[in-house]
């Protein structure tokens, strides 16, 4: 298996926990795993990126242009900026809710999430979520990132079981958060099963 | 046990393994995770330490070097300046046991201030260098490097760049580590004590010694040839030999040669690799060093080659390179095709962009802005200086003047203060920069009668690297309490008349001690002290009263907080980035801003 996964976000949003957890599930079902992660500056409300490289033969520790088969966007600004890593019949996850930066505040030039979701519909298949409808059972949206797994590993195009990311999950969120955590984990997979039966 | 770590972690353990004793280091990105996966592995008998700065951690780790103990030091590459003091001095000694010095590189740069390269360094003192393409290479290179060390009695230098130390990997280490044996500090005058007679004589060994090293070097496991020999060949270096090979994936047969000791150059393996070629494309990051080597083997040797890379402009001098780049240019080279197919995006909507900046109720912002205040319509110069506050010159803060090298702002508002006598000369410094490399410049400011307004910006932590303790801090390397240095002690200690001490939160208090400052000459300090709000848990949030807000947006223009959002006109506050910092609410004119109803 060769598989590129880009998650991509704003810094603060819970992306590094994600691809961490991806990346343990791909070594737990036997697949040699290397990642790259934003760290420094960037962290501080810049861009950030998390690229998770699975199968033997990826040299570049950063996914090539139009390689990767799976786009997790945490913000869909960042979508469309990152938009270029994905190869063509990938699939893009994308949280339609936008982090406006400071720059935006002060001069606004009328960013919007619904400019990015249309064009993002244009340029590929997509599983759009809105995070905070997504949060609202969950009463914060720092369970995101783990709904946005749901979502990946219920579309199919994950290349992971659901029990092995789920098992991952376990050992990276303390245990009184698992309960809360698992179901935010399943949400997820029902909101991209229901988007692949549409 | 088989670990997945970052390139930094897979050259901790690698240290370990070679059962380094001593480690010593200052933080900076892309190396300051070398250290803390050291103190976070299984190890008994390991000394480790964050130095105040790269000097020191140097000067630490010769003597162990000295006493038969295999030590390390990391650094970011600039650190290498500041250590290049006593780095040139102990090129010339030598070490008994293994000493490696890691330097880390930054391509882009991504968070420095400049592009220099450690291999170059390495040239200029005449020491070995390794230069490693990934984690696992790393893992198994630092080995070497000690093993390399021992046998010349050299320090070498190991210069990984940001793509390595951030990238993961699973790597295969030992489950325990223990220093090797040492002997200890033997003494022995004339090996030890620098003069010039010494120095001569040892010249003369290095250089008869760096020649062998490369012969050595010549059949050094990482230096490699894959492909075919054909008239033309691809030399690479670091990260960009994989990002070369990411490109050759299936055009397998082109020659291509990996350069993992720069200096030494290992001659005879290069002759041997580029038999018969015609033409040569060099791939490598910062400068074109390995390039330079091929040219002056090319003309020692009367070589039919044609060099390409930098020097020709085929390879940028700037910037880190990146799969796409090396594809466009070996496309070019080589005349195949290795580019993937793109998502077209030429037509994408506007993106907002996005700077860094200092976290929603960071008490830096508040600093700056208590500051700016006291200050309005008066005239000042705002030196800042290396650290998150160097973030302070974002709109609409605009609060750094210069910014040139760790603590170099409080020697400048020396200097603008002699030159530029109507003038009101501040110096902004972190708690970590302060104790790095501010204490002299205090000295410098007393003794020569400078008259500044010192402001340390005191969160209680080296945040911009990942949150490290430093000697304010009361704990040391491995979390153990230690006695704390007090910097209003260090300052009185010094002759600084004037020390204030504040909370920035409370921005009325801040303005003021600001204000106090004005009027006296020499030497005056502020502490602006307040945790950094990445460790300190909010105790509460702040709203905004729609009813009361009249939306003249005057929080957003003042402060920049990334809390502080428009939704429809209004002002909002995003309650996941808000920190209950409450200085909107000092600024808001109508005081439609409080602490948030529980």
């Amino acid at each position: 298996m060769n598989k590129d996964i880009l998650i991509c976000g704003v810094g603060g949003q819970g992306t590094v926990l994600a691809s961490k957890i991806i990346a343990a599930s791909a070594m737990e079902e036997g697949h040699p795993v290397h990642s790259a992660e934003t760290i420094g500056m960037a962290q501080r409300g810049g861009s950030v990126t998390s690229h998770v490289r699975i199968g033997a033969d990826a040299f570049a520790p950063m996914i090539p242009f139009g390689s990767a088969g799976l786009l997790l966007a945490f913000e869909p600004g960042e979508a469309v900026r990152n938009l270029k890593y994905l190869r063509k019949g990938g699939l893009a996850v994308v949280n339609t809710a936008i982090t406006k930066p400071v720059t935006e505040s002060l001069k606004e030039s009328g960013y919007s999430g619904k400019v990015m979701a249309e064009y993002l519909e244009r340029k590929c298949a997509c599983i759009f979520v809105d995070a905070e409808e997504a949060c609202k059972p969950f009463g914060s949206t720092r369970f995101f990132n783990i709904i946005l797994l749901g979502v990946a590993a219920g579309s199919g195009h994950l290349g992971i079981r659901k029990e092995t990311v789920l098992k991952q999950i376990e050992k990276y969120v303390p245990p009184k958060y698992l309960e809360i955590n698992t179901r935010a984990f399943e949400a997820g997979i029902k909101i991209a099963e229901s988007e692949t039966a549409k | 046990m088989k670990q997945y770590v970052m390139g930094n972690g897979a050259i901790a353990l690698g240290a370990l393994t070679a059962g380094v004793g001593l480690v010593a280091g200052y933080p900076g990105t892309p190396s300051s995770e070398i250290i803390e996966t050291i103190s976070k592995a299984p190890h008994e008998g390991v000394h480790l330490e964050w130095s105040v700065n790269e000097k020191a951690a140097l000067e630490v780790a010769v003597a162990a070097a000295y006493s038969g103990v295999r030590s390390m030091v990391t650094m970011k590459q600039m650190g290498l300046n500041v250590a290049s003091d006593p780095l040139m001095s102990v090129a010339y000694l030598g070490v008994k046991g293994g000493l490696v010095i890691v330097s880390a590189d930054d391509p882009g740069p991504i968070s420095s201030q400049t592009e220099q390269d450690t291999r170059r360094f390495a040239d200029f003192c005449r020491i070995p260098v390794f230069d490693p393409a990934s984690p696992e290479e790393a893992y198994g290179m630092i080995q070497e490097a000690f093993a390399y060390s021992e046998k010349y009695g050299t320090p070498v230098l190991f210069r990984p760049t940001t793509r390595v130390c951030h990238a993961y990997a699973a790597i295969e280490a030992p489950d325990h580590f223990a220093p090797r044996p040492a002997e200890g500090f033997v003494r022995d005058p004339s090996r030890w004590v620098i003069f010039p007679r010494l120095s001569y004589m040892n010249h003369a060994k290095m250089e008869k010694r760096n020649a062998e090293i490369s012969k050595d070097f010549s059949s050094f496991r990482f230096n490699t040839a894959e492909g075919n020999p054909s008239e033309k060949a691809v030399v690479a270096s670091g990260v960009s030999y994989a990002y070369v090979k990411e490109c050759l994936k299936g055009h397998e047969d082109v020659r291509l040669v990996r350069i993992a000791t720069a200096f030494p150059f290992p001659e005879d393996f290069v002759l041997q690799a580029l038999r018969g070629v015609k033409k040569v494309l060099c791939i490598e990051e910062l400068s074109p060093y390995v390039e330079e080597q091929i040219l002056k083997t090319a003309g020692k040797h009367h070589l039919d080659l044609t060099v390409s890379g930098k020097l020709d402009g085929s390879v940028p001098h700037n910037g880190e390179n990146s799969v796409e780049l090396c594809s466009d240019i070996l496309d070019r080279f080589l005349g195949i095709r290795t580019k993937l197919e793109q998502v077209d995006i030429s037509d994408a909507p506007a993106l907002p962009v996005r700077p860094p900046v200092l976290c929603a109720g960071c008490p830096h912002r508040a600093s700056f802005y208590a500051v700016k205040q006291a200050m309005k319509g008066k005239k000042a110069v705002f030196c800042g200086d290396i650290g998150c506050y160097t973030l302070g010159n974002a709109m609409p803060l605009d609060m750094v003047d210069t910014c040139l090298c760790m603590g170099a702002g409080i020697t400048m508002a020396q200097g603008f203060d002699y030159t530029n006598p109507d003038t009101v000369c501040f110096a902004f410094t972190g708690d970590s920069t302060f104790f790095a490399s501010g204490i002299t410049g205090v000295v410098n400011a007393v003794y020569n009668g400078a008259n500044i307004i010192l402001c340390v910006l005191d969160n209680s932590t080296t945040a911009m690297t990942g949150h490290q303790p430093h000697p304010g801090t009361g704990r040391n390397m491995m979390g153990s309490p230690v006695e704390k240095v007090h910097i209003e002690k260090v300052l009185e200690g010094i002759g600084v008349r004037k020390i204030l001490t504040v909370d920035p939160l409370q921005l009325e208090d801040s303005i003021r001690a600001v204000q106090e400052c004005l009027p006296e000459p020499g030497v005056r300090a502020i502490i602006f002290r307040s945790p950094c709000v990445a460790l300190a848990k909010p105790e509460n949030k702040m709203a905004v009263d729609p009813a009361k807000c009249i939306s003249c947006k005057k929080c957003i223009r003042e402060i920049g907080c990334p809390a502080l959002v428009t939704e429809g006109g209004k002002v909002k506050i995003e309650r996941n980035l808000c920190a209950g910092c409450g200085l909107c609410s000092c600024i808001c004119p109508v005081g439609a801003i409080g602490g948030e109803q529980k």
